[in-house]
């Protein structure tokens, strides 16, 4: 780890007076026209992490809405009388037929939880942390002013949201009921006199385009990019689990790339490779498919793990614990994260096969426990501040660490017989990547937002919807763990009587979770309108970007950085931008003594 | 944390008018143009690796069916000439070379010859692309042979033409289409479409990897011929070079494993 430096009154957080010209990358430069255009057509790697982190968050209240309509379907055991359905009212009348029969509200129910899936984990959660938060960030924090290709970068997004249409076209013509998987025959069969599944195959073949060229973009970026001074083991953790995430975008993605071309094939040539009524195998699909989605639930959770990697030490105000095996954690779950895909067909590939995927499933859980003691080991004895992100983190901690419990069950061959399709893997997947990903994420939204918009928020209300968020979180999804052991079976617009009580408990808690989420959106709003102006550095982290102003400049440094401390060498040195009596560290006083000593018998001495 | 001044960039990489090879800087976030060069260059050998992956799920798949239904593809391959396969094949590795050269020619200044060498390596893809359709494609699926296909001889000609008599039909030829298009009427396999389906898909995504690198060939042409290119800066021709060797090295493994198996 490089040595500690100075805080001299030239570095780069007090350029605010320097008189650059360049303003805030925020400052319009015309009118709204014009405006409208500079954004359209920015290369600048922050604006188009805005841009994502917007166009995220409307898919994510789509996708939620879809979420509500099957918990509100799911409220009752629906068997009998035709109109009665909840999706068939809802969807129904949005589709121009209210009166649903059974049939026709089930295939509405199934339209529901497909575009739910489909939104969430190909719209929302793959591009949320890496494409939005981490194009702003990644950059700044190893020092750079940009990302390698800045101009793939716009095309990412806009390939992102050509997708995000073909999706939305999809769903506008009727919509798909296949689920997220796209199972064949399922997805060769149905709505066989319409391209609905050709449009929503396409859509994720597009995503898919955009989130490799997005991949790309970061692992060149952090070979070339980083400033002078910053080794790969000087990188913020943030920087190595986005580098992981990205090595398995660019290297998982093309799999599923050819599985949809392949798809969309099928359904358009009828070529039958996966189809078994023309002698195709549809467990070749399913093996394609998972060999893609497989990886990709760990290029949903990295990032997660990466924005905890940072709110932990910075809201602890301590050194990391086991920076190393943190990094090699990441590299480590990404390396095995290709040899499990077939714990997801236990149910269909052969005996031995099965075992051989089960013990290879239990290696991953090794990295993943690596990660939760290091978080652990990093809080204890740490200086904790109760700030809206710790609360995101502790959540995550607490829920991640369920999800990933409730994964082994599911990884024993055995109990999987009995658990597979069930709402036990509901449950699971949703702890991970809702508890775990979509937490992380709102979490490093509240970290960063100060850097990114230049406003503080109200900090005790964020708190108040945090929690709001964990309760329904908890009471939605953990009723689900109790029917999954129970025999409910996922993907059933009505089940038998018993289940009625914990269906309903679990629709109450989606309804808390909304209010809680509608709370912090509003937390966000207000901040934008009526924040206080955010001060260069309000939780006292090290990482590069808090060297820089609220907001940041256009080209986010005004001098070249060189860096000589690692990111979380709390220990030894005082975050830019801070007063020692402010620190909330006790030693504080005593730190910036040494610190100043330290600093005076360097004089003469050059150094950079 | 200390800092050093800013460096200096003139020519951004968002400059509108064509900078000659020689005024070339480095977009501005580079810290010179060896390292933008050495950047893209790791950028365009991962996106390589996108490709094979790409190309590796196609193998996979026809590796299943192969084991799954051997007689199928003995069969279907049967009907596939070597001879249009190896040309192809020759063609490519032509063009591969000429475009090697055209780099060499860029980096000593010869400009004549490089655009020469680009749009010789372009004419090849077209050569190629002709055979494949003309040759290969449309007898198959519709038993319209070009008037110039020497295999006109072997077969009895119906006397039926189309398009001025460029094209001669044979009755009982066409019909080898993929999937559920399959009405070959002397198969002897009951899964011979799913070769054809794993033929079309392999071949057409390939044609379409030849066409997209004849249009990048096209671009790096013309920013030759506005002196974009030299000694000192041949990026996107070296990037052009490395993709389109990618396309014969695909086709390489696509020969033998579709025309020379028995
Ligand atoms: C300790 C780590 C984990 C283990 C051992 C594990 C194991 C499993 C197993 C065996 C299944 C298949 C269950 C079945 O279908 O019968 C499964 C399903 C699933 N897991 Fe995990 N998992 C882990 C972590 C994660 C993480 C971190 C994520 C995502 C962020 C995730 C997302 C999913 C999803 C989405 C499914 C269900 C996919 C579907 O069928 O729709 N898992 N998990
Ligand atoms: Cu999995």
């Amino acid at each position: 780890m490089a040595t500690i430096d100075d805080r001299n009154a030239d570095t780069l957080g007090s350029a605010a007076g320097h008189g650059h010209d360049e303003g805030s990358y925020l400052t319009p430069r015309g009118g709204l026209i014009t405006t409208i255009w500079d954004w359209a057509t920015t290369v600048d790697h922050k604006k188009i992490g805005v841009m994502y982190l917007a166009a995220v968050l409307m898919m994510f209240f789509f996708g939620g809405v879809a979420a509500l309509a099957v918990r509100t379907e799911l409220f009752s055991p629906v068997r009998e009388v035709p109109g009665e359905g909840i999706t068939g009212q809802w969807l129904g009348s949005f589709l121009g037929n209210p009166d649903a029969s059974i049939a026709e509200n089930n295939n509405l129910y199934n339209r529901a939880f497909t575009l739910h899936g489909a939104i969430m984990v190909f719209m929302v959660i793959i591009p949320s942390v890496p494409a939005a938060l981490g194009n702003f960030f990644l950059p700044i924090m190893i020092g750079a002013k940009d990302v390698a290709f800045p101009r793939l970068n716009l095309l990412s997004w806009y390939i992102y949201v050509t997708g995000s249409i073909f999706g939305i076209m999809s769903i506008l013509m009727g919509g798909v009921d296949t689920g997220w998987t796209f199972y064949t025959p399922y997805s060769t069969t149905t709505d066989a006199d319409q391209m609905r599944v050709v449009y929503m195959v396409l859509a994720a073949f597009i995503l898919g385009f955009s989130s490799i060229l997005t991949g790309l973009n970061f692992v060149v970026t952090t070979h070339k990019l980083r400033a002078p001074g910053m080794g790969w083991f000087d990188m913020p953790l943030f920087v190595w689990a986005v580098y992981a995430t990205s090595i398995l975008q660019v290297l998982a993605t093309p799999v599923i790339g050819i599985t949809l071309l392949l798809l969309v094939f099928e359904r358009l040539f009828r070529v039958g490779i996966f189809d078994p009524g023309l002698g195709g195998d549809p467990v070749l699909f399913q093996h394609f498919f998972w060999f893609y989605s497989h990886p990709v639930v760990y290029v949903m959770i990295l990032p997660g793990m990466a924005v905890i990697n940072e709110i932990i030490p910075v809201h602890s105000h301590k050194k990391i614990f086991g920076y190393r095996s943190m990094a090699f954690a990441s590299l480590g779950i990404a390396a095995v994260s290709f040899l499990v895909w077939g714990h997801h067909m236990f149910t269909s590939t052969g005996e031995l096969a099965a075992t051989v995927f089960s013990a290879l499933t239990f290696l991953v859980a090794v990295p993943t426990a690596v990660k939760v003691f290091n978080w652990l080991g990093t809080l204890y004895k740490g200086s904790i501040s109760m700030t809206p992100p710790m609360v995101y983190a502790l959540m995550f901690l607490f829920l991640f660490t369920i999800g990933g419990l409730t994964g082994l069950p599911l990884a024993t061959l055995s109990t999987d017989m009995h658990l597979h399709d069930s709402y036990f893997v509901v449950a699971h997947f949703h702890y991970v990547m809702m508890g775990g990903t979509i937490i992380a994420f709102i979490g490093g939204l509240h970290h960063w937002w100060p850097k990114m918009f230049g406003r503080m928020y109200n900090e005790r209300a964020a708190i108040v919807f945090a929690l709001v968020q964990f309760v329904g979180f908890n009471v939605t999804f953990f009723t689900q763990f109790i029917l999954g052991t129970r025999g409910m079976p996922r993907r059933y617009a009505s089940y038998v009587d018993e289940f009625q009580t914990l269906h309903q408990i679990s629709t109450f808690g989606s309804y808390i979770l909304a209010i809680g989420f509608t709370g912090s959106l509003a937390v966000f709003v207000h901040s934008l309108l009526a924040g206080k102006k955010a001060p260069q550095n309000p939780w006292g982290g090290l990482t590069l970007e808090w060297h820089v102003e609220s907001p940041p400049s256009t080209h986010n440094f005004h001098k070249e950085p060189i860096v000589h401390h690692g990111p979380y060498d709390f220990d030894t040195i005082l975050p830019p931008g801070w007063d020692p009596k402010d620190y909330p560290v006790p030693n504080a006083h005593e730190q910036a003594e040494a610190y100043a000593k330290a600093q005076h018998s360097h004089v003469g001495s050059s150094h950079h | 944390m200390t800092t050093v001044p800013i460096r200096e960039t003139e020519s951004h990489a968002t400059a509108t008018g064509a900078v000659p090879w020689h005024k070339y800087k480095a977009a501005h976030h580079f810290r010179n143009k060896e390292e933008e060069f050495d950047g893209v260059k790791l950028g365009m050998w991962l996106f390589l690796a996108t490709e094979v992956l790409l190309f590796s799920g196609l193998f996979c798949a026809y590796a299943v069916f192969r084991i799954l239904h051997p007689e199928a593809f003995t069969n279907g391959s049967s009907y596939l000439d070597w001879r249009w396969g190896g040309l192809n094949t020759v063609v490519l590795l032509v063009s591969s070379y000429t475009m090697a050269a055209s780099i060499r020619n860029v980096q000593l200044q010869q400009f004549a010859r490089a655009k020469f060498n680009l749009l010789f390596t372009m004419a090849c893809g077209l050569a190629f692309l002709c055979i494949k359709f003309l040759f290969e494609y449309t007898p198959k699926w519709s038993g319209w042979f070009f008037v110039l296909d020497p295999a006109l001889s072997h077969h009895e000609d119906s006397g039926k033409r189309a398009l001025g008599g460029l094209f001669h039909f044979v009755e009982g030829y066409g019909g080898k289409r993929p999937g559920e298009w399959f009405d070959y009427p002397f198969s002897t396999d009951n899964y011979e479409h799913l070769w054809w389906s794993v033929y079309y898909s392999a071949t057409g995504i390939h044609a379409t990897h030849v066409i997209i690198g004849m249009g990048l060939i096209a671009w790096v042409y013309l920013r030759v011929r506005k002196g974009m290119y030299g000694p000192t800066h041949y990026t996107g021709v070296e990037m052009a070079g490395l993709y389109w060797h990618l396309v014969d090295l695909i086709w390489i493994f696509l020969f033998p494993l579709l025309y020379l198996i028995h």
